[in-house]
């Protein structure tokens, strides 16, 4: 069995590694000029975070994989990430309100982790946080911007985020990876925190005049290496210049 | 800048006098920011401590990145290493820290004052801005060139994460800001 916080280090760098990956995509595709560089520096930033938490994660692992292996010669079943941040980037509404959705759940989460009792894991999250809360101040700022904005850019809100709601639910998956590192005081019980989500998410949604969506949530398994069928697709071009060339620097 | 150190001869060898932290600090001052070529690793709060061992020879510089995505971060450390051996310590090891997060209220007011000369506007105070969790920020910033404090935002973001795109509508002028970090 793996180590539960070498687990739980993958669950946070392959969310960033995943969710930057897709927001790289956007590169030299913005809709205007400020977002395609906006979007390219917070991609930037959720890859510097997954470096740090995939290396940490190398490290606690001990067998001497680093986070340039973990990224890209692990298979698409060995990916931990949430199925949310692995859909299509879609249109601009689309990424913005998943991108609003992450950074508010990411809010809480990290602020939770920076007080985490493993030193190493307590850094990386405070300095991930700091960056998280402009993320979220732009994110939020075009979700009410796009939401309250035309007829168009409102129906195209709506549709992403009633195409979004139902993947909220894994958000708050939690399983004995969790239990075994609360009980050391490493990680924060995600129950807690979701009315705290809760209360952000629909005072966005509902000042971006958007309706709540209603109705079941859908699977999960993104923890435990089950996916959608768009990972397998974005890994094999994410990691096919690291595999075509093994051990290739510049 | 170091001065030449002058050789000396003991049994024969060629022994340097020892160095010591205050010399490695004034070599770490003439490596820059590649992104921001105006301010040194050191002003910038990029260098967390120095440590020069008892020969004088080794040196161990402890930095913590600005950003976590940080891409200058490595050319940093590269050229740390080369500035120090250049400066004639023998052996350098550069370590990285995460705790305490890089903030820009680090950057001394000096250095705040070489980027207003530089034509960036330089940060404010970082608490203002993290009581804000939900966009959009309004923040004032004034002119580099004019000092004029009517500026509006152009862009959140722009060349590099740390910077954000401003107009200034009394001289016209397009400028950036080091964001309060």
């Amino acid at each position: 069995m793996t180590p539960p916080l070498f687990e739980y280090l993958l669950r946070l760098g392959d969310d960033r590694l995943v969710l930057g990956h897709r927001l790289s995509e956007w590169c030299g595709h913005g809709p205007i000029l400020e977002e395609d560089i906006a979007t390219a520096n917070l991609s930037l930033d959720l890859l510097g975070q997954a470096t740090l938490f995939l290396r940490l994660a190398g490290q606690v692992e001990g067998s001497g994989r680093d986070e340039d292996a973990l990224a890209y010669w692990r298979d698409e079943n060995q990916f931990r990430n949430l199925q949310l941040v692995e859909l299509p980037r879609g249109d601009f509404g689309f990424t913005t309100m998943r991108q609003f959705l992450f950074d508010a759940w990411s809010f809480h989460l990290l602020e939770a982790l920076s007080r985490s009792t493993h030193a190493g894991l307590a850094a990386i999250a405070a300095k991930a946080h700091k960056e998280n809360r402009y993320h979220l101040r732009h994110s939020s700022e075009w979700v009410l911007r796009l939401g309250d904005g035309t007829g168009e850019s409102h129906a195209r809100m709506q549709a992403a985020l009633d195409e979004l709601w139902p993947w909220t639910g894994e958000l708050w998956y939690q399983d004995g990876v969790d239990a075994t590192l609360r009980a050391d005081g490493v990680v924060p019980d995600l129950d807690p925190l979701r009315a705290l989500w809760d209360a952000m998410a629909k005072e966005v949604i509902s000042r971006a005049t958007l309706t709540l969506p209603r109705g079941p949530m859908r699977m999960t398994g993104g923890r435990a290496g089950r996916h959608t069928e768009h990972l397998g697709h974005m890994l094999a071009e994410m990691q096919i210049v690291a595999r075509s060339h093994p051990g290739a620097k510049w | 800048m170091v001065e030449k150190r002058q050789q000396t001869t003991v049994n024969g060898q060629r022994e340097l006098p020892p160095l010591t932290g205050p010399d490695a600090l004034a070599l770490l001052e003439s490596v820059k920011d590649p992104e921001v070529p105006v301010l040194s690793v050191v002003e910038l709060g990029i260098v967390r401590g120095v440590e020069v061992d008892g020969a004088g020879q080794a040196a161990t510089i402890t930095v913590t990145p600005t950003y976590s995505g940080c891409p200058a971060m490595q050319v940093i450390e590269e050229e740390i290493v080369a500035a120090l051996r250049a400066g004639g310590f023998r052996a350098v090891e550069v370590r990285t820290v995460y705790a305490p997060a890089w903030t820009t209220d680090w950057i001394s007011d000096a250095a705040r004052e070489k980027l207003r000369a530089y034509g960036i506007a330089p940060p404010g105070q970082v608490t203002a801005e993290q009581l804000v969790p939900l966009g959009p920020v309004v923040r004032s910033v004034s002119c580099p060139f004019c000092g004029s404090p009517n500026t509006s935002l152009t862009s959140e973001f722009g060349a590099t994460a740390c910077k954000s795109l401003h107009v200034c509508h009394a001289c016209r002028q397009p400028f950036e800001h080091f964001k309060a970090f």
